[in-house]
This record gives C-alpha cells, structure tokens and sequence, in this order.
C-alpha cells in the first residue's frame, strides 16, 4: 500500500515543503512495510524525490494543470489516491494545499488534520498530535475514519535524504474545465516569501513609520529572509496585510524570526510560536517579546540593526 | 440575492488558554467570546452587499445555546435572521455536514465563511461545504465584487495576490481584506433592540459519525530563559546564532 503525497511546484521546480513531506511519508512508509508515491504536475526534473524516499513519481505533464485550480487538482489527486489503492494522503501547509484539503477530505471520506507536528502514532489507533490555538497548545487526536489526510505543519519534521530507486510515470488525467478564470496574479515580492522562508525578519510600531522599512529589507537581504510586520504596522497601512503575522494573520513557523520594535501581544506570539530561533530587539526591556525570545538585544533598533547588518556582512564575507 | 454567513463563537484573541476533564476539553472558564475574526470581516462585507445590493443576511452556527449570544451580535450588527444547528463542534467534518445540509435546502447565491477559526485552526470547513454542495470555492478571499451576475474576486497566495473571475453560487474563506479592520461595525443600540426581534432559528442536527477524536491538549512547555546580549557586542549574536543556534 503506498502513502500518497501531494507535491506542489513553482514554475516547474519542488517546493521545498515537498521533501519534508517526502521525508515524514518515507519514515512513516518504512515504520508501517509501505511505499510512498508522490503527485506532481508539470515537474520539470520529478525523479529530484527519488533522494528523499519516494517510490513512485506520478508527473502529470498537461498545460491544463500549469496554474493551480482547486477544482482540477483535487480531482487529479483524489483519483491518483483511489489508482494507488492509498489510504494516507499527506499535505504541505502552503496555501494551496490548505485550500484542497477540506475539498479533499470528502471526496475521499477521509478524516482530515491540519497542522501536524508529530509522526502518526498507532498505540491508540491512529493519532497524531497537531497545533491549536494558534500555537498556543497541542492536539492529540485520533482518526476514526479509513482514510486520513495529514497536512504536516512547516519544519515540524525535517527534511532527510534516502536515496531511493524511484519510478516517474506521466498519467494524463481526465480534467474537466476550471471553475475559476485566474485573470492575473500579483507578485508582492520577487524573493522569498514568508510561507518558504527559513529566515524572517519582522519589523513592528518601534520602526515609527514605512520610510524605515529599507533596515528590515536588507537584514532580510543579506540573510536571504521574507520581510514580515506586527498587526498594528499592517492596520496603520505601513506594511501589506500580507505580511501581517500573529493569529489573524499569518503563522509563521521559521528557522529564524528576528523581530525589530515589535512588543509582543500575546497574539503576535502565538503566530510565531513554532518557529524554531527567536530574536527580539528592543528599546523597552520589559517587552514581553523578550520572555518569548531565545536571545534578545535591549537598544534601539536605528542603531542595532546597521550595526547587525555590518557584522552579518562580515560573517558572510569571512565563511564564504 | 441570499447570502450565508458561517459564524463560529470563539475565544477573545487575548484568551489565556487552559484545558479541564482531565485535559480532554477546553477550559470555558471565564474566558469571553466573539466572532471569529475571520467570519467578522465576511459579515461586514455581507452587510456592504446588503447595504449597497439589496442582499439577504443570513448568518449561520453549529453550537449549542451558549453561542446565541454571539448570535445575536450578528443579528445587531445587520444580519437578518439566525441560524443555530444545535449541536456541539467537535469535528469539522460533521459542521460542514451540518451546514451542508442547510444550504442543500435554502439556496443561496453566496456563502462565505472564514478562513479558519482562531480557536482550533482547522481551516478546513469552507472546501468541505464545497464539496459537499458542489458549489464552487474560492479560499483565502481578500477581495470580492460582484457586478451583472460577475463575481471578480481576489485570493491570498503565498507571496501575493491572485485575481479571479467567476459566477455565483459560490462559497469563500474569508479573512482580513474583504474589509479592513476600522471598517468592522460596533453593534448601537438601536441595532441591538432590533437584533431580540429578529428570528433565531433552532435546528436539531442530522446525526453524522464523527472522522476524528481529540483526546488530549496539552500546552508547550514554558520557554527557557532569554540570552541577553549588550547592543555594543552585536558580534556575539552573529556568533551564538551560527554556533550555538545553528540558525544562520
């Protein structure tokens, strides 16, 4: 029986939640004596998930599945899911996925878990243990139903390589046409974006207006990070919504979230609790910013941070 | 046209969580509810539609009697009539099922939920009802028009923003961006006097199995101390995030 995952591309290329998937479906696969097969489209190199575990490679090439389409690609993947004899479908967290998988979890009758952080445990049947309260507690659940959909929550994981003997089969799947007509799509931003980033650098109300904004860009730059705010940065109108992090915005579940005159509302937190690193730099001590951080630098950031980007510079001149 | 709102009665965002019954539940225990935020901003621009359009506001909750409350909010906010399935929400599957079910039996035009509810994040209940309706669905919806029986609409991608053209009926997770925050309506008295004579509807739920179980909560362990570092060393938090962090 294989474990069937959803791997999502951009412009042809993986993203790189696909071989975190790749890895938690093989560990699983190899716990429970199963094979993991993999769903793309229109993957211009689809034998890249042989390195991570994956058995079989569906690559659906098709100009239809070029932009992604709720309605298309959840009949794509569901019919791959019966194909395959599957009863484990595993998700990313990206907002496609996310948009998916509630459609998904019918058609296959299957019950579905968002934000997993743990590996299935079969003690008690079939649990696993999710985020809830935006971070703010854990979820053990049970699955009762056949099926099961896991959409594994960012960097929870990990991504481990096991080279695998993989087979890649184009099917041609039978498509009916899309619902929605997407008429444009707007970048925000050319780099990398908060749902992919490892590094993110969040500016809030202490940056006293957008004109200041060029110091978080360039830490990001030199750091290769998204740029995020605080809600009241975004509300002001400073910042797009799009980058607002905390309960009603954006989760962020980061390797490294630096964040610059930003206090710490207790919902601002909660959005970043499950990144990995915390930094907190900060005129106001007794922010509460500060209990939530790993490591923390009282002072100004007008004067913290160029002194920061300088010496990031001089660390990435020197290890290069 | 008719239009539903789906509204979930959740914690006030600044809620201190706690579980009881042996951590199986969460813990009601002097916490204050609201909308869901997310369902907020869908409501507000419903009753733009209705102000501007000439639409019907209907709002919807799957809770038992406590919800009514919250409820009554939306009836004082605008919303025209009520709708209670009377059932506790333990799976998401069974409240899209449950509302589902209603929609099957009083057409409408627009439904629009939120994105996912701040208490238990499924985010899944909007596609379900999709599904289950077979009515098309745009999530993460940060913009909606509707002009000749066009719907232009705009979704959050990850990184920006994609337009799109459709017809109705249509469901939409809604979040912050089909209204802005200062745009949400405070309920005035007047609204509030009108909102008892408005009809709440009751409705027993068709019973579904449930597909999941949670059994346990638990909350993270409280965070270690915070690593201070004087602003007149910034080389050590370069150093300790790339030796001991292991982060850059």
């Amino acid at each position: 029986m294989a474990i069937l995952i959803f791997a999502e591309t951009y412009n042809g290329e993986f993203k790189k939640d696909c071989y975190e998937l790749a890895s938690y479906a093989y560990d699983l696969a190899s716990e429970k004596n199963m094979s993991v097969t993999a769903i793309c489209f229109n993957a211009s190199n689809p034998s890249e998930l042989s390195n991570f575990g994956v058995n079989k490679i569906i690559n659906s090439s098709n100009e239809e599945l070029k932009d992604f389409d709720a309605t298309i690609y959840s009949n794509c993947i569901s019919d791959a899911f019966e194909n395959e004899n599957s009863k484990i479908l595993i998700l990313s967290s990206s907002s496609n996925s996310k948009y998916i998988g509630g459609i998904l979890a019918i058609k296959l009758k299957a019950g579905y878990i968002t934000n997993v952080i743990s590996k299935p445990s079969f003690s008690n049947g079939f649990s696993v243990t999710r985020n809830t309260f935006t971070n703010k507690a854990y979820e053990k659940v049970n699955i009762l139903s056949e099926n099961s959909i896991l959409g594994l929550s960012k960097n929870s994981f990990g991504i481990k390589e096991n080279s695998t003997k993989s087979e890649v089969k184009d099917i041609k799947f039978n498509i009916k046409s899309a619902l929605n007509k997407v008429t444009s799509i707007e970048k925000m931003t050319t780099k990398v974006t908060i749902a992919d980033a490892d590094i993110v650098v969040s500016g809030g109300r202490g940056l006293k207006g957008p004109e200041n904004w060029h110091m978080v860009e360039d830490l990001a730059d030199i750091l290769g990070a998204a740029t995020a705010c605080s809600k009241p940065v975004s509300d002001l109108g400073w910042r797009p919504h799009s980058e607002h992090v905390g309960q009603t915005g954006k989760p962020v579940s980061s390797n490294l979230y630096i964040a610059i005159g930003i206090s710490g509302a207790i919902q601002h937190l909660a959005g970043v609790n499950s990144s990995k690193i915390k930094v907190v730099i900060n005129t106001d001590p007794e922010a509460p910013f500060f209990k939530a951080a790993d490591y923390g630098i009282v002072g100004d950031a007008f004067e913290v941070v160029p002194k920061l980007i300088e010496e990031l510079k001089n660390f990435k001149s020197s290890n290069n | 046209m008719k239009i539903l709102v789906c509204i979930s009665h959740v914690p006030d965002t600044t809620s201190k969580i706690n579980f009881t019954n042996n951590n199986s539940e969460f813990d009601k225990n002097g916490i204050q509810f609201i909308i869901n935020p997310n369902d907020e901003f869908g409501l507000t621009r419903a009753i733009w539609f209705k102000e501007k359009n000439g639409a019907s506001v209907d709002v919807i909750n799957v809770g038992l009697q406590d919800t009514e409350t919250t409820l009554r909010k939306t009836l004082a906010i605008g919303a025209d009539k009520a709708i209670r399935i009377n059932l506790e929400p333990k799976d998401s599957s069974v409240v899209a099922k449950s509302i589902a079910d209603y929609i099957n039996e009083n057409n409408y035009d627009l439904i629009i939920a939120g994105r996912e509810s701040i208490d238990y994040n499924g985010g899944m209940v909007p596609g379900m009802i999709s599904a289950l309706t077979n009515i098309n669905f745009i999530d993460k919806c940060i913009n909606i028009e509707l002009k000749d029986g066009v719907v232009n609409a705009s979704r959050e991608i990850d990184g920006g923003k994609e337009n799109i053209s459709t017809g109705l009926p249509l469901i939409i997770g809604g979040q912050k961006g089909l209204v802005e925050e200062n745009d949400l309506r405070i309920p005035n008295m007047r609204g509030i006097m009108m909102a008892r004579k408005k009809e709440l509807l009751v409705l027993e739920p068709t019973e579904y199995s449930n597909t999941l179980e949670t059994y346990n909560f638990e909350k993270p362990e409280p965070k270690g101390k915070v690593t201070l570092i004087s602003s007149d060393e910034i080389e050590k938090l370069v150093d300790l995030l790339h030796n001991e962090a292991k982060a850059i």
